[in-house]
């Protein structure tokens, strides 16, 4: 299965602060087990909430563009891995390994686990996954 | 509740750490029956006493000092014996001790060369294909004979035999541990290429197992591909296996319909 581990914004990376030097070196060996693993797919950090943009969709009216930064610090997302791992168990543990933070206020990260294509049953009929094939392919190929 | 909570943590710090743990002990005790045997000695060791006292803190590090003790003692025992076991016995406290400098100062090196010693090995020519895949299944999957059986629509006792023929072979032939150098590189990938693509290829066929079973067999066979192509940058063959989703199309993507 995968799972995207969602890293959550702090005060400091909504300041735009630069993780330090030490964190950065933790945190590239730590990708580094990931990778040697087998067990990392994809991981990236994201810029403060000040540079991102939110658009509301509805079907009752035009898009809405907010720009940023966004209020409420703790739900915002400060970067993420997606992992393969056999369960939510050993995604568990894998997560108890990332370096923490500097000192100061502690770091969370959120574990979810990706949907499948089996998750969605009968919605996905086999047009919409032949389509989610062909652009996999094209994605990866 | 506790109990099985501690009980499932011991088995998702295994699934991490049990191809590592095997790979290092391989070097110490150059067999692979014998490394398994100590790995799985510190695995019920971790299960007795984990619940009691918390995972610890770099629980790799436990799971191979324990196997390590638990290597000594039977050599020890052995060195009384038989001359050869003991120098077998000297030899193994002296790379025990390598071993645990290695453990202080690095983590990371020696159980890369380690992992790829153990996949080159479990993937050896003189294995049968069969063999071959269940060896490497266990060994650095982490999969138990139960699972693989399961995976395989073939009996426990046929996949546990499968595994202690390929074991006795790899003895009996004095197969080194070791990665090939260059002349034989190119051979023994491909022996180890396709292990991975058996795997997949079951995993991905329908009408096999279970389809929970069938994506467990994808997903280790996309796992080992990531791993080798990490372990061997430079080797074109592995570059196949992509960082990430695969040049083998997305597996779940491509059944439709299925249970």
């Amino acid at each position: 299965m995968r799972v995207m581990v969602l890293v959550k914004a702090s005060e400091e990376s909504e300041a735009g602060q630069m993780p330090s030097k030490e964190l950065l070196t933790a945190m590239g060996k730590f990708n580094e087990e990931l990778v040697k693993a087998g067990v990392m797919l994809d991981g990236e950090g994201l810029h403060p909430s000040a540079r991102g943009v939110r658009v509301s969709l509805s079907a009752d009216g035009p898009p809405t563009v907010t720009d940023g930064p966004f209020a409420e610090t703790k739900e915002l997302v400060a970067g993420y891995w997606i992992w393969q791992v056999r369960d939510m168990d050993e995604a568990l543990e894998w997560a108890k390994r990332i370096p923490p933070p500097g000192p100061g206020p502690a770091g969370t990260v959120e574990l979810r686990p990706v949907f499948e294509a089996e998750d969605f049953g009968d919605e996905l009929t086999p047009e919409l996954r032949e389509q989610e094939q062909r652009l996999r392919e094209q994605l990866h190929g | 509740m506790a109990e099985r909570d501690a009980h499932r943590a011991v088995e998702a710090v295994w699934r991490i750490e049990s191809a590592r743990l095997i790979a290092g002990l391989v070097r110490m005790v150059r067999d692979v029956g014998l490394a398994e045997d100590l790995a799985q000695e510190a695995l019920l060791a971790a299960l007795e006493q984990w619940p009691q006292s918390g995972v610890p803190d770099n629980p790799g590090a436990w799971l191979m000092a324990t196997a390590r003790h638990r290597g000594i003692d039977r050599l020890r025992r052995a060195r009384v014996a038989e001359r050869k076991s003991a120098e077998l016995g000297r030899d193994l406290e002296l790379r025990a001790a390598d071993l645990e400098r290695d453990l202080a100062a690095d983590l990371d090196d020696p159980f890369d060369d380690d992992l790829l010693r153990l996949i080159f090995t479990t993937c050896h020519p003189v294995l049968s294909a069969d063999a071959r895949v269940a060896l490497t299944l266990r060994l650095l999957g982490g999969l138990t004979t139960p699972e693989i059986a399961r995976a395989y629509l073939v009996s426990e006792s046929t996949v546990a035999q499968r595994i202690a023929r390929a074991k006795r072979t790899l003895r009996a032939a004095c197969v080194p541990i070791e990665a090939p150098g260059r002349p034989e590189l190119a051979e023994r990938l491909a022996s180890a290429l396709e292990v991975i693509y058996l795997i997949f290829n079951e995993g991905y066929a329908p009408g096999a197992g279970a389809a929970v079973v069938r994506t467990e067999l994808l997903e280790e066979a996309l796992r080992l591909g990531r791993i080798l192509a990490e372990l061997l940058p430079d080797e074109p063959e592995v570059r196949f296996f992509p960082n990430s989703e695969v040049a083998l199309p997305h597996p779940l993507a491509l059944r439709s319909g299925s249970a």
